[in-house]
């Protein structure tokens, strides 16, 4: 098993370009603000110090309490920094959006991630294997995550790769991640769930395209087949779940959770389905 | 001294009502501004501010109305394929129930020239009058509900009948809660006549009533009217 | 007969509860038991509990503030500890499902039953006696308001002795909250606590902006108000604005768990993502309701304390409203990462930025106000300067977390947990004790122990950096919010480090609770003789301390922003030696008694005891009618008691003329 590696500050030490660009971000934005944030917090050291009642020396302007000049610069300076993160904030928020494809010479991954109580399951629809709480990806190569919830609200993150976006019933978001290293990171849920939330965690890992098709391989050699009765047992609510991998899964398994057909106790929609 | 200056204590004090006019007072005894430091008797307008709080709490309650006709136009497509607005309105019942509010708002402008006038019992005539329409109304209201949920369309079989129940229930309910109101103010009037405490409670029950008019001409439209419509 | 409760609802089981409850339970039998010893109990019921005296309502809402703080800081100390224990193997003491309450009830108590009501509190106690009136628009409404409120804060402590309390955090998102994932009772409870002290809150709007428009002193333009008073003007358009969202909010989640409909369930159409905006588009306002009032109190301890007028007030008004309008414009931040697309995100992400111009000008005033003062290091001020390095951090994360992709990364992580405690802890909480520390003297007629609130601000300040800091950089490695257990190790000492800080913190509360018992022990040597014990500058120190039930014998006819600074300038005697009687609201029961019957109603609701629950509403309904042809509404105060009150504080000369 791959060890965590390096630094322990996921976001500040990402393993792919979406996680490095919001990092610049991060870091970028700090700066800025920093330049005010610093002189600010200086100042109000400053003045308290001099301007303390017992400093007789200092000036004492008791009328003094206008100056159009200072007005100036006080509504000036941060109105041109958030024109500033304004305008990156424009441009990244396009850029960045989980929904949007990432831009690359190979074709890219789909996974289809689906959280339950409280662990999650992934389908790998090109591959028609899933595993439970442990997905693998082709360095350097896009994944796509399609993502719904069979249960309630939850978030898939993956702090070392980039962007978490919600998971939610009888709907699909979808994140577009890569990750430039080899390595095994850390997932979970970033929405609280209910009680087995925080053991809601899963293993995420890159490896090489040799090692990729040897890991599809082992899902693939794996006796369990995920079919309705598996399905089943998985809905109901379990914590700690360890990992699973199921050789075969139906191919429209995905899409069905996403319309709401198999929620435990549902009432299923009448002909017509739903909206 | 004059009619809004008094001496009081050594220093120049205005009579009550006079602030507003404190320039003219002090032109009149060619005396400077800065002489007058107190109030010495002090009323402000209880019936002004009755008013705008009550007006303050119109507000609040036309954005109570906002958020469930939000809720209701985000939600009116989501028939989970049970039926939709198009199914289920009847217009010709929905047109005579806006009839008796409508009609129930102008009684109850009579009522309140009535009152303006002093006629007390003329004033509770009307009351009544707008009363009667205003149950009738409701009832209406609860006959169609009735018979919806009877059908197999009450607001637990989708999110569409949900919002559609709840927008319309709680207009409703505020109509119920004017009737119960207008019921005590009837009492009121008839116990102690029109004072001008009552007076200015009417007031306030008049705008709630006119109020729950408009709001009534937005459920009607965007609800039935669209609701048909799609 | 008695719905869902039986006794089992009790947690027999779990000692820890059952202990916090026997603490709940032994405090209340020793107040009720000393009211009782003391024989006092008319006289609080007449005084107090039916008292329509903003002075006295505001106390009560400041007393109930302080009692919730110690119960959302018990709940705070139990997650840290918690958190520094339940690594790896440990699972620490608490399990998941009272962990979850934990948190749930920690929020929920925090902003609803202890910052609003401490706002409410002070907005209560200062607002008319800075614009010069002798109470509040709606004296009655005030009274209700305030018991509306007590209500649901004990809704929310019955919730710990009877059945549990919410575990889906402070603003319990569907689907988690429905029925279908939450059977038992404690989101019910949630529900109806919020519901209940909600329409106290929206009143409570409505009585203050009525107050400002309608009751200030002649000559008190809008532009000559204190900025407190703009600030509150501007915080309670906000209140009437938004509450009613609440309202509308938590009665479709109602809907959904009581009548099975489907506002918010996965099902037939359900949509939780409109409770999300719903419930965001009247919480970030909340925030701002929060903050407003305080921003006012530190603009009113600035100036007092340095000596000089306050830099830039017109602008100061502007940046309020320039706030309390942009804050309404911005609540998809709090969701950023639900999939709204590049367009949504990047305007929520440049309202929300935009905020912080206004929000530095009002720095940047009170940095120049201070700019050529001579600086007074009151304990209020203290807590001021405090407080202005504190939001400064806290809103340059916020600045942060309004990138959208930055957010992607930080969303309900530690590092969000940090920022909002970081501006609500600086902001609020430490402008409360500002506040409380520096109208002490106008409101309990003595000043509170200057040694120990230094020794309590120290204590809160050096343990809110230690509690905090560490979580932001748990934040940047990856921890999200809510855990009862985690796995990594290098999250473990960082998490021993916070719980460290919740320790320092809870040191400055016991610092606090001694400066309640010394100053009242020491009242006499505290006491403000003057009215005026800081060089004030507003009309609030023109009074004595405490000011007198009618508060101004005469209303001072205002000339000039601090006014009462402008009326020490014109040396404007405030002794006299001639009164008027003056008009008074008569005490009611009809409010205490109401929010009795409001109680009954929702725990009736929590509990599904139906007949009970009609009883309750017939009961509040059969009360506010017979209120309707309650006739004794006024009487006036003799001008021989108020000749008397003012000669007690030094206020009456002999005739002149």
């Amino acid at each position: 098993m791959l060890l965590l590696s390096g630094c322990q500050w996921a976001v500040l030490d990402p393993k792919g370009p979406i996680g490095e660009q919001e990092r610049t971000i991060i870091l970028i934005a700090t700066a800025l603000m920093l330049l005010v944030v610093v002189p600010v917090i200086a100042m109000i050291l400053v003045f308290a110090w001099r301007y303390r009642a017992s400093n007789e020396r200092a000036d004492y302007a008791p009328d003094w309490s206008h100056s159009t000049r200072i007005e100036l610069v006080v509504w000036g300076i941060p109105i041109v920094i958030i024109g500033i993160l304004g305008t990156i904030c424009w441009r990244t928020s396009h850029q960045l959006d989980p929904f949007k494809p990432l831009a690359a010479t190979v074709k890219p991954v789909r996974i289809d991630a689906v959280a339950m109580d409280w662990k999650w399951l992934f389908i790998y629809p090109q591959q028609g294997v899933a595993t439970v709480n442990e997905v693998a990806m082709p360095v350097g190569v896009p994944v796509v995550f399609h993502i719904t919830s069979a249960t309630v609200m939850n978030s898939f993150f993956i702090p070392r790769l980039g962007s978490q976006i919600y998971a939610m019933a009888n709907m699909q978001t979808a994140v577009n991640l890569i990750a430039s290293q080899p390595g095994t990171y850390r997932g979970l849920s970033a929405n609280f769930s209910g009680d087995g939330f925080s053991g809601m965690t899963f293993r995420a890992i890159a490896l090489s395209s040799g090692d990729y098709a040897r890991w599809l391989a082992k899902v693939k050699a794996s006796p369990q087949a995920l079919g309705a009765a598996e399905y089943t047992a998985l809905l109901k609510p379990s914590e700690h779940v360890p990992v699973a991998y199921y050789s075969r899964v139906p191919a429209d398994l995905f899409p069905q959770i996403v319309d709401g057909k198999l929620a435990p106790g549902r009432v299923v929609a009448s002909v017509g389905g739903r909206d | 001294m004059s009619e809004s200056i008094v001496m009081h204590d050594g220093a120049l004090a205005l009579k009550p009502g006079y602030v507003d006019h404190a320039a003219d007072a002090l032109r009149d005894l060619r005396w400077s501004r800065d002489a007058i430091d107190f109030q010495v008797e002090h009323h402000h307008d209880v019936a002004a501010t009755a008013q705008l709080g009550f007006w303050l709490y119109l507000m609040s309650d036309c954005l109570l109305f906002s958020g469930l006709f939000a809720t209701y136009s985000v939600l009116s497509g989501h028939t989970a394929g049970g039926p939709s607005g198009q199914s289920l309105f009847e217009l010709p019942y929905v047109l005579v129930e806006t009839m008796f509010l409508l009609v129930s708002s102008f009684t109850c402008g009579l009522a309140t020239l009535a009152m303006g006038s002093g006629r007390r019992n003329a004033t509770v005539g009307w009351l009544a009058l707008t009363f009667l329409l205003g149950l009738g109304f409701v009832g209406m209201e609860v006959h169609e509900f009735a018979h919806l949920i009877a059908i197999g369309a009450g607001p637990s079989h989708s999110a569409f009948l949900s919002s559609f129940f709840t927008l319309v229930a709680t207009h409703g309910l505020h109509v119920t809660c004017g009737l119960i109101w207008m019921a005590v103010m009837m009492a009121t009037v008839l116990k102690k006549g029109l004072t001008p405490s009552t007076q200015s409670r009417l007031n306030c029950l008049s705008l709630f009533w006119h109020f729950l008019d408009i709001i009534w001409v937005g459920v009607f439209s965007l609800v039935y009217l669209f609701g048909v419509a799609h | 007969m008695l719905g869902k409760l039986t006794l089992s609802a009790i947690p027999y089981t779990n000692p820890i509860v059952m202990g916090a409850v026997a603490f709940m339970v032994l405090g209340a039998i020793a107040v009720l038991g000393l009211i009782t010893f003391l024989g006092k109990w008319k006289y609080l019921w007449t005084e107090w509990l039916t008292s329509v005296d903003h002075k006295r309502i505001g106390i009560m809402y400041l007393i109930l503030g302080g009692v919730m703080l110690l119960r959302g800081f018990a709940d705070a100390i139990m997650m840290r500890s918690q958190q520094a224990l339940a690594y790896g193997h440990s699972m620490g003491y608490l399990p998941p499902e009272h962990f979850d309450q934990v948190f749930s009830a920690h929020g929920t108590i925090m902003i609803f039953f202890m910052a609003m009501p401490m706002v409410i509190g002070l907005m209560n106690c200062v607002l008319p006696l800075q614009i010069g009136a002798r109470d509040v628009a709606f004296p009655f409404l005030n009274n209700l308001s305030l018991w509306l409120t007590v209500a649901g804060a004990i809704l929310i402590n019955v919730s710990l002795a009877i059945g549990n309390f919410s575990r889906t955090g402070w603003l319990a998102y569907p689907p988690l909250s429905e029925l279908h994932f939450s059977p038992g009772v404690g989101v019910d409870y949630w529900i109806w606590a919020l519901q209940v002290s909600g329409i106290g809150t929206t009143l409570s709007g409505v009585n203050f902006i009525a107050t400002i428009l309608k009751m200030r002193a002649p000559g008190m333009t809008l532009m000559r108000m204190p900025v407190f008073t703009w600030a509150a003007l501007c915080t309670n358009i906000l209140i009437v604005a938004v509450f009613p969202i609440l309202t509308v909010t938590l009665a479709l989640l109602t809907m959904d768990r009581y009548l099975g409909m489907h506002f918010f369930t996965n099902s037939l159409g359900g949509d939780p993502m409109m409770y999300l905006n719903l419930i965001w588009i009247w919480g970030h306002p909340e925030v701002y309701i929060l903050i407003l009032p305080l921003f006012g109190v530190y603009s009113e301890i600035v100036p007092t304390f340095s000596g000089k007028p306050l830099f830039g007030y017109t602008s100061m008004v502007y940046a309020t409203m320039a706030i309390a309008l942009l804050s309404m414009l911005v609540w998809l931040h709090h969701f950023f990462t639900m999939g709204n697309g590049g367009d949504v995100n990047a305007f929520f992400g440049i309202t929300t930025m935009i905020i912080a111009v206004p929000t530095g000008v009002k720095i940047f005033n009170w940095l120049f106000t201070m700019y050529r003062g001579r600086i007074r290091f009151t304990t209020p001020m203290l807590w001021t300067i405090g407080f202005m390095i504190t939001f400064t951090v806290g809103g340059m994360t916020g600045v942060l977390l309004s990138e959208p992709p930055a957010d992607f990364v930080l969303h309900n992580s530690l590092f969000l947990v940090a920022h909002f405690h970081n501006v609500i802890i600086g902001g609020v909480v430490f402008g409360v004790f500002a506040g409380l520390s520096y109208w002490a003297p106008k409101i309990f007629g003595f000043a509170l122990d200057e040694r120990l609130g230094k020794w309590a601000f120290w204590c809160w300040f050096i343990g809110f950096y230690v509690a905090f800091m560490p979580l932001y950089i748990l934040g940047l490695m990856g921890a999200t919010r809510r855990l009862d257990h985690y796995d990594v190790a290098a999250w473990h000492p960082l998490f021993i480090v916070a719980a460290a800080g919740a320790v320092i913190i809870f040191c400055g509360i016991l610092f606090q609770l001694a400066q309640v018992a010394v100053s009242i022990a020491h009242r006499e040597q505290l006491r403000d003789s003057t009215g005026d014990p800081w060089h004030g500058r507003t009309l609030e120190w023109s009074l004595p301390s405490p000011a007198p039930a009618y508060n101004f014998a005469r209303i001072p006819v205002v000339r000039d922003r601090d006014a009462f600074w402008d009326m020490k300038q014109r040396g404007v005697d405030l002794s006299a030696s001639t009164f008027v009687p003056i008009h008074m609201p008569r005490n009611k029961g009809a409010g205490i008694i109401m929010a009795g019957f409001a109680l009954v109603t929702a725990f009736s609701m929590v509990w599904h005891i139906w007949w009970l629950a009609v009883a309750g509403l017939a009961g509040v309904l059969v009360t506010l009618i017979r209120h309707n042809f309650d006739d004794d509404r006024d009487f006036h105060i003799g001008a021989e008691e108020v000749r008397r009150v003012e000669g007690l504080h030094g206020r009456v000369h002999a005739r002149s003329m």
